[in-house]
């Protein structure tokens, strides 16, 4: 198949077209329809971007099933995959039928829901599989609005107050990157990912207003990217609007943002920031290692005292992805190893986590932590899968989230011992508030009158978390799933990386002697 | 075999978790058993087989990143093949136990299953542990040090209704990963200094450590130094030493067959064997090893003193384990890491037999753990109590020194007491005599057990005296068992780990060879030695590091020299254990009034005792209170008051103002809303595109 990547990016999009044009009426049978068609799509799409992975060959390190056609404009349509992408490529379509699953309970304008999540499903495959700048641009920013109105419409509450400063945060971060993108187009002569990743962007000091800038050039670009990527991440501190998306947003919503969305920030600084701007990324390495030091003790601690469990979780992804930027910017084998496998590992955990959160929202109708206890006496296999979601999020050593987390701290503490220590607390932290919420929920006597009829998980919730389980731990114990698929081409992306170094080391070196 | 062995306890867990409404209740606890049994018996096998020679079964890759690669591997060597029957045997019996222990248990209604879940978990330790022992890399070994950690907070917790047992359960997990940061940490550096974590990598390096330096911290550190102090604080929290020990005795809320399990024989020693596994390393680290040394032997002494004072019979035990735990400590942190397996090896059979016997009692006496409401028991539970004073003489250490008549306490603790005594100078005449005085103690807070529960007039609920009963053979079998190991394991393994230096070389498969200068200092000792057979040649270990279990320095002679120490040296365990079972006679049998007088003359110091030095509060004052607080600081004032308040004002004037409008428009707005902001990217990449491409 020649356009792969374009059907598995497309298919849900046509399949929300069919829904807006043909779905009429809003009773019980259209909405019943809604949503089977909307399984049906993500479904298929899965299945077919399975076909990716006979493609892909993982010792290729460059770019695979690549389809380039001209479009509107004189602008290039330019798809394609390498070992850093398609990984995320597949956790999209894998992880969209369980979300769509997941909302089965949902009745209020479950049409306009279905198309919402079909619409995120294309654009957010679209982030990862593009490679040209306007392309990333348009899918990068436009998958804030399905997002954006998932929280809107089906939130809780305070759900516009959220659903702005979601908004605003993303996408004041996003006027910057666009001119950057419009620099880099000026430098480059090209809009092509491929060609810009093998352009030299110029890393000499220049005088800007009377300031010495370091690294020139790449470090204006590379800051404005990483004003987009780090409130994306998020990274402390511009992560406040994260747990306020996540408290308001539906369950699926959570589970996408959590699981998808967050991990449009690292792969940016994997596709742009580290090998386009080197330079600039090692002069800036350090503050982000520190960031992300703080990131992780800092919402560690802050989860560590929250009373609604949406907001616990959502404060705990921000920690684990302090591990992300750590690993990245550790820039090594282990570190970027450990990051991707990190940020596809949350994937599968903290989704299901706030699948968790679901189940029990669904029945009670409260985040309240305190609403809860001795659930373990009438729920026992959600007391089971809860303990099991728990422990990855723990990062135990049998569950994918050891290895992210054990990678990334052996990268990062062979470059800065004092960060590697420091974020080594966070395997303490972690555990102190993971647990905490589990006893506060799961253990003790069930005494609350509330929840003395309180069911156990049917058959249909049971089947949503079966794929994450087995993923969790599929992965935690044979990683090999996708360090293969990764390796070589972080290997190729490290080895560029310190060339790049090495060279304008050399030529500072020959600067200075002249 | 070795792959059955690991994986049968695996295959049990699942069935018996998971498939129990299939085969029912009791058929899943029956295939739990039996995987263990069969695990059990091929141990043996390999035990009894095993010739020294160390062999490696690569099952498939786990983490490969870079030249960081591991797999999932079971290593055989010596210290293995102990590990693994004390594992398998402990467990099995416990698992049979379990079968009587919790048949009818009164924290669950009527009608709840949660013996299959049990066994599931049992069997599910027993894995990991398997795991922990037979790992040929640090990190599988950090596997089963984590999966060791699950499954004794799933077991701590068991009870879950009550809130002690959460708790508990969360304090040993959270405890536990503070000691596993430093293991973290540890294998790290060693993959900075070496690039690899395997064993046969890294451990016939370890002389190359002693040289190198490390840069930790913006300090320039001895490289072995700094890692083994790394990897023992894992240590440390694993087995529960002083700092981290606050967790075991609350471990207690978990039921009693976890207790004999988990908290006795083998999770908790789990520490031990680490640093004997590590030993090239730790002999190339002498400030680790004084550092073990001091805190093995404060450890001792510390749980010791407020083992005195317990009114709970399992609390007792528990921390009388940690102490003997500190006793292992000692004996690896002084050299002769052959004498740490030997305690480990001993006081898995007599403690896990305390433990078992503690539980046939409280099943006695329908739960009731406090032995001031025990007494008189000795005619109503006559086996348990037999098997409890089996186990009290293998505890107090009673035998003969030098002879081969005793327990096997008495022979791996007097190897302990001598060893560090060898280890001379000041440390290591702290470390002997912070020994005997635990050794005192816990010959008194030992008999003090057995009086109060076994002796004397029956006190508290008359209707539970009347009511108690022995325990049925599922659970008096084990304790038979473990009564053989009690007084047996010592005498018939002394030689192999504690005997002349040839032996134990060639028990633990490290080559050995005559010691040149011999003859001269030999004669010098005269009198003290121990007669010798005709043709004695004295012998030492001199094994490159990394070959064989064990390594012992050029300079390390300790063994030698532990069994040249002088005589009153070997007969003051002896003494320390006849002046505390005295002592205990005389204020719990001759004087029962005695204690409750001295606890009022003493009452700050018994206090103290009873507050288990205050450990928990002061941790409370230092720890959790500042991380809550910190937490909520953090949270109202960093994100709340300055990061959207200040950085964010910008943000935050705007949106209330949005927000109105968009509570104005009605929902059904927002999609036309959406649809011009769309458009509003469209036409603004368009403009873009257009004016770059022209």
């Amino acid at each position: 198949m020649d356009n792969l990547l374009s059907i598995v990016t497309f298919l849900p999009l046509i399949a929300a077209v069919i829904l807006a044009v043909f779905l009429r009426g809003d009773d019980a049978a259209a909405q019943l329809n809604a949503k089977r068609l909307a399984l049906a799509a993500t479904s298929a799409t899965f299945l077919i971007s399975l076909a990716i992975l006979t493609e892909f060959d993982p010792n290729d390190t460059g770019f695979q099933l690549v389809e380039e056609t001209a479009w509107l404009f004189g602008l290039t349509y330019k798809l394609g995959v390498d070992g850093i992408s398609v990984l995320f490529v597949l956790l999209t379509t894998f992880l969209m039928p369980i979300t769509i699953a997941s909302c089965w309970g949902v009745n209020t304008r479950v049409k306009e829901y279905m198309i919402a999540l079909l619409v995120l499903e294309t654009l957010m495959i679209g982030v990862f599989v593009a490679l040209d700048l306007v392309l990333f641009y348009l899918f990068f920013e436009a998958g804030l609005i399905p997002m954006f109105l998932i929280i809107g419409i089906w939130g809780g509450k305070d759900r516009i107050y959220a659903a702005f400063k979601f908004f605003l945060y993303t996408f004041l971060g996003s006027v910057l990157m666009l001119v950057a993108m419009i620099a880099m187009y000026v430098d480059a002569g090209t809009t092509d990912i491929v060609d810009l990743l093998a352009h030299e962007f110029g890393a000499g000091p220049i005088n800007l207003m009377g300031w010495q800038i370091a690294g020139g050039m790449q470090m204006l670009l590379w800051l404005a990217f990483f004003a987009s990527f780090a409130v994306k991440m998020p990274m402390w501190p511009v992560h406040t609007w994260l747990p306020d998306a996540h408290v308001q947003a539906p369950t699926a919503g959570s589970v996408v943002l959590a699981a998808i969305l967050l991990k449009m920030g690292g792969y940016g600084f994997l596709r742009f920031s580290l090998p386009m701007f080197p330079v600039a990324s090692d002069i800036m390495a350090p503050l982000v290692l520190w960031l992300s030091v703080i990131a992780i003790i800092y919402t560690s601690l802050v989860a560590m005292v929250q009373e609604d469990m949406k907001k616990l979780i959502a404060y705990s992804s921000v920690a684990h992805m302090g591990f992300v930027t750590m690993g990245i910017f550790a820039a090594n084998q282990q570190g970027v190893d450990g990051a991707i496998f990190q940020m596809i590992s949350h994937g599968f955990i903290s989704g299901a986590l706030f699948l968790c959160v679901g189940v029990i929202y669904d029945r009670m109708h409260t985040r309240d932590i305190d609403a809860y206890g001795g659930l373990v006496v009438r729920m026992p296999a959600y007391a089971a899968v809860f303990m099991l979601f728990t422990m990855a999020n723990v990062g135990l050593p049998g569950t994918s989230g050891f290895v992210g987390e054990f990678l990334t701290l052996i990268g990062v503490f062979q470059v800065n011992t004092w960060v590697g220590v420091l974020a080594a607390t966070g395997v303490i932290l972690s555990a102190a508030y993971a647990l905490w919420l589990y006893r506060r929920v799961v253990f003790g006597d069930l005494i609350k009158e509330s929840l003395k009829s309180i069911t156990d998980m049917d058959r249909r919730e049971r089947a949503i978390f079966a794929p994450l389980i087995v993923m969790t731990l599929l992965l935690g114990v044979y990683p090999s799933l996708v360090t293969d698929m990764i390796g070589p081409s972080v290997a190729a992306l490290v080895s560029t990386y310190d060339i790049a170094l090495a060279a304008h080391a050399a030529d500072a070196m020959v600067a200075t002697n002249n | 075999m070795e792959t059955i062995l690991l994986f049968a306890p695996l295959l049990g867990a699942l069935i018996a978790g998971f498939g129990w409404r299939m085969i029912g209740e009791t058929g899943a606890q029956v295939v739990a058993t039996g995987m263990l049994f069969l695990s059990c018996l091929l141990s043996w096998v390999i035990f009894l087989t095993f010739d020294g020679t160390t062999y490696t079964h690569s099952l498939f890759t786990w983490i490969e990143s870079g030249t960081l690669y591991t797999d999932w591997a079971i290593r055989i060597d010596r210290l293995t093949a102990i590990m693994l029957i004390v594992i398998t045997s402990v467990s099995a019996l416990v698992h049979l136990y379990s079968f009587g222990y919790m048949a009818h248990d009164e924290n669950f209604k009527e009608g709840e299953s949660y013996r299959p879940r049990f066994f599931a978990y049992l069997s599910f330790f027993t894995f990991a542990m398997l795991m922990l022992v037979t790992a040929d890399n640090l990190l599988q070994l950090f596997f089963g040090w984590e999966g060791v950690g699950v499954a004794s907070y799933l077991l701590i917790g068991f009870y879950y209704r009550k809130p002690s047992a959460g708790a508990a359960a969360m304090k040993a997990f959270i405890v536990n990963r503070v000691g596993d940061f430093g293991f973290l940490l540890g294998i790290f550096g060693l993959f900075w200094l070496s690039d690899s974590i395997q064993f046969d990598v890294i451990l016939p390096m370890a002389a190359e450590f002693g040289q190198m330096t490390i840069s930790f911290l913006g300090m320039e550190l001895n490289a072995a130094n700094t890692i083994a102090m790394l990897l023992f604080i894992g240590a440390m929290g694993k087995s529960a030493q002083l700092i981290l020990h606050t967790w075991l005795p609350d471990a207690m809320e978990g039921p009693t067959p976890v207790s004999a399990l988990i908290h006795a024989a083998t999770m908790v020693t789990a520490g031990v064997f680490l640093v004997c596994r590590m030993s090239p390393l730790m002999e190339y680290a002498p400030f680790a090893t004084n550092f073990i040394i001091i805190l093995g032997a404060a450890t001792a002494f510390f749980a010791a003193t407020v083992g005195l004072v317990q009114n709970d019979i399992k609390r007792v035990i528990a921390y009388s384990t940690c102490s003997q735990l500190g006793y292992m400590f000692v004996a690896a942190g002084v050299g002769v890491y052959s004498v740490a397996m030997f305690h480990l090896f001993t006081h898995a059979f007599f403690k896990a037999m305390l433990f078992l016997g503690a539980g046939s009692v409280i099943h006695a006496m329908h739960h009731e753990q406090d032995m001031r409401n025990y007494g008189g028991l000795r005619k109503k539970i006559p086996y348990t109590f037999a098997a409890m004073m089996i186990g009290t003489l293998a505890i107090t250490g009673v035998g003969i020194p030098t002879t081969y008549f005793g327990f096997a306490g008495f022979f791996s603790k007097d190897a302990v007491v001598e060893s560090a005594y060898a280890f001379g100078g000041q440390l290591g005449q702290y470390a002997f005599w912070a020994l005997i005085v635990a050794a005192v103690f816990t010959s008194f807070y030992s008999w003090r057990l057995m009086f109060l529960t076994f002796f004397g007039e029956a006190r508290g609920n008359k209707h539970t005296h009347d009511h108690a009963h022995e325990s049925p053979w599922t659970m008096l079998v084990p304790l038979g068992v473990l009564a053989v190991g009690a007084v047996f394991a010592g005498v018939v393994w002394y030689n192999s780990f504690f005997g002349k230096t040839d032996e134990v070389g060639r028990f633990f498969g490290v080559p050995y060879a005559v010691e040149e200068s011999h003859a001269v200092t030999d004669a010098a000792h005269g009198a003290d030695a121990k007669p010798k057979a005709e043709g004695y040649a004295h012998y030492n270990l001199i094994g490159a590091p990394g070959e064989g279990a064990i390594h012992a320095a050029p300079d390390n002679n300790i063994l030698n020299e532990a069994h040249e120490v002088p005589k009153w040296v070997k007969w003051s365990p002896f003494f320390a254990m006849i002046l505390g079972f005295v002592t205990a006679y005389w204020f719990y049998i001759v004087n029962p009034s005695l204690p409750r007088r001295l606890a009022e003359n003493q009452r700050y110091l018994y206090l103290f005792l009873l507050n288990k030095w205050y450990f928990d509060e002061i941790y409370d004052f230092l720890f959790i209170r500042p991380a809550q607080w910190l937490g909520r600081f953090l949270w109202k004032r960093g994100d709340g008051a300055v990061i959207d308040g200040g950085i964010n004002g910008l943000a935050m004037g705007v949106i209330p103002f949005i927000t109105r409008l968009a509570g104005r428009a009605q929902s059904g707005y927002i999609f036309t809303y959406a649809f011009a902001m769309v458009l509003g990217i469209v036409l603004f990449i368009t403009w873009m595109s257009l004016r770059a491409g022209g």
